[in-house]
């Protein structure tokens, strides 16, 4: 269950052309699994801002000098990040999580393809983490614009079987984009999973590559939020059920995590005409005639902990 | 360092004086204070119940229902405004059946006073969902939606029309019974506010909640195109809440003894301060939900040190004290 703590920055570090803070959040390392976020107030007790920013959760510590601590990646898109990016050590700041449905592990050693891009890298590591820890293989494939826009490149080397790093702008890696790469790592690893965070597009390219190969694919989506705690219905995507209807999810509580192949990319930004509730639709139906494509997930216990959807 | 932080949960609560009568009414309605949610900013209270204690409020409006599944508007829903933030979701919902199967009976379990917000696309629908809650039982007061600005026909925002509000109302009034009030929710989009008050008062509303958000735009100066799917969207926050007092004032001061629900941009206890001043009986937290969960409990507190700093021991006098010359 999240909590909403009354937290300190405890540092602020740049990586690259991006920022991380960590912060004391007592109540939220604790019990903070990956693939899930937290939620910051921005711009003080007065604010004008009042929507809270989401943050993919990158590193935890249950226990710190001061308490348990989280860190997470950002970039400076805005006012609310640059007030973030100007805080100092010690300063006050309201967290809430975590938030959020974390990624689901394999029951048994498995090889695990991780697909980043940008910082949507960050909650991949302590993915990567508890990957190892459960004696998975690790291959990273990480992209960015260009090299400094790369997020963890030395890491990911560290604790990965391969990495492979593309950009946009040829600066570093292969010329391209990670699903450019990503077909090659997966026939070469043998993958039996796909984990993913990054923008949209790279989602949707990831989901079908890992469809078409027939590989189990989780994505963690960023769809821009007003509560992130599953009241306001901003943060909405079309995603299909268990039971093949579609409706439109919350990716706060109903993802972050989703998997790839039930995820209605083409479809984002509309409603679906076979969505439960969708406009001037017919009557929902009870579940399509075809069932919603058994994934070879299912088949071979993978991902095994427990389906997020 | 750590000692001070604190760490707020359902289990530490804000500590509240008890010293000061916070009870107040809206209509038959009798709650222990006057501090709700806002429809739309709640959900059905399951969320905001890992933050606080539902039952701990006056009461919480549930987000509008309506008699079918809903899936809203398409996205993006949201822009962040300054101080404020337009909104179209346009009503998504699991509808009434789901909602009477599981969101109203745990409300009702938490022991929390739920005050049940219908919305309708026809004066039948109002009077079916109506009936529906009815049947149910459970609910303690019904807000009647009539102001929701992000439906395609504007035509179907009856608040904008007195006639239209007039019948909304009456048909949810002979639907409910007796002793649950029904209060009309009102756009602060309209011409002459006191007359659209008064025509729902008159068809039997037993008070009015205000406001509803104001309709507005904002434009993306990258795309040059509007920032939200729907094009409008409906304005909340502090933003607004200087239009939504001055809602509260003039109604109160000429329907004096209609009791009214008020909201709009309440982020602190002052803030529901002035609501009250103004002549709101109630108040409902809204937006500043998504900023703070825990915001709800906190402003209720935050306005019982504010009374008991200002001399008052019972919330009921300083109602619409503000008008008083």
């Amino acid at each position: 269950m999240p909590v909403q703590v009354s937290g300190e920055v405890l540092s602020l570090r740049r990586i690259g052309a991006y920022h991380a803070m960590t912060v004391v959040a007592p109540g939220v390392a604790e019990i903070a699994k990956p693939g899930q976020f937290v939620t910051i107030a921005v711009g003080g007790p007065d604010t004008s801002m009042l929507m809270r920013r989401p943050f993919s959760i990158y590193q935890v510590r249950e226990r710190g000098v001061y308490g348990g601590t989280v860190e997470f990646v950002f970039s400076i898109e805005g006012r609310g990040t640059r007030w973030l990016a100007d805080r100092q050590p010690h300063e006050p700041i309201d967290v809430v999580g975590p938030l959020g449905k974390p990624f689901s592990l394999p029951r048994e050693p498995a090889t695990c393809v991780l697909v980043g891009g940008g910082y949507g890298t960050a909650p991949l590591f302590p993915l990567a983490d508890a990957l190892r820890a459960r004696g998975c293989r690790i291959d990273f494939v990480m992209g960015a614009a260009r090299e400094d826009r790369l997020f963890g490149a030395l890491d990911a080397k560290r604790i990965s079987a391969t990495l492979s790093v593309t950009t946009d702008d040829g600066s570093v890696g292969l010329h391209g984009r990670v699903s450019d790469a990503l077909p090659d790592v997966l026939a070469t690893s043998k993958a039996d999973v796909v984990y993913a965070c990054g923008p949209m597009g790279m989602l949707r390219a990831v989901s079908r590559i890992c469809e078409a190969a027939g590989i189990p694919c989780q994505i963690a989506v960023e769809e821009l939020m007003a509560c992130g705690i599953g009241v306001c219905m901003t943060c909405v995507l079309p995603v299909i059920g268990d039971d093949g209807q579609t409706r439109m999810v919350r990716s706060c509580v109903d993802g972050p995590v989703f998997h790839g192949d039930r995820v209605r990319f083409d479809d984002i930004g509309t409603i679906p005409a076979d969505a439960v509730g969708a406009p001037d639709s017919a009557p929902a139906r009870v579940a399509r005639e075809t069932p919603a494509q058994e994934t070879p997930a299912h088949k071979r216990g993978l991902p095994a902990k427990e389906a997020v959807r | 360092m750590s000692s001070t932080m604190t760490v707020r949960s359902a289990q530490q609560v804000p500590v509240v004086r008890s010293d000061i009568d916070m009870s107040t009414t809206l209509g038959r309605f009798e709650l222990p204070n006057p501090v709700l949610t806002a429809s739309g900013c709640a959900a059905a209270g399951h969320e905001l119940a890992q933050f606080f204690d539902v039952s701990l409020l006056g009461g919480i409006v549930t987000k509008s229902i309506m008699l079918r599944p809903r899936s809203g508007r398409a996205t993006p829903r949201m822009a962040e405004t300054p101080s404020g933030m337009l909104n179209s979701i346009g009503l998504q919902g699991p509808g009434i059946d789901a909602f009477l199967d599981k969101d109203l009976p745990w409300l009702v379990d938490k022991g929390a006073r739920a005050v049940v917000s219908i919305a309708g696309g026809s004066i039948d629908e109002f009077a079916k969902l109506a009936g529906r809650v009815r049947d149910a039982g459970g609910a303690s007061m019904i807000e009647v939606n009539i102001s929701c600005p992000n439906v395609e026909d504007r035509g179907l925002v009856f608040a904008c029309d007195p006639r239209s509000a007039a019948d909304v109302v009456q048909a949810v009034r002979r639907a409910t019974r007796p002793e649950v009030p029904v209060f009309a929710k009102l756009s602060p989009d309209v011409t002459d506010i006191v007359a659209i008050a008064r025509s729902c008062v008159n068809a039997g509303a037993d008070g009015l909640s205000m406001t509803n958000t104001l309709l507005g735009i904002v434009i993306d100066t990258d795309t040059m195109r509007p920032v939200l799917a729907g094009v409008t969207g409906g304005l909340s926050g502090p933003a607004i809440r200087p239009v939504a007092l001055r809602c509260v004032w003039q109604v109160h001061a000429a329907l004096p003894d209609v009791p009214i629900l008020g909201m709009g941009g309440i982020r602190t206890g002052l803030d529901a301060l002035q609501f009250i001043l103004a002549g709101a009986s109630a108040v409902s937290v809204g937006t500043e939900t998504f900023h703070d969960p825990s915001a709800p409990l906190r402003v209720l507190a935050e306005l019982r040190e504010a009374l008991a700093a200002r001399g008052f021991e019972r919330l009921s006098d300083a109602v619409g004290l503000a008008h008083s010359t």
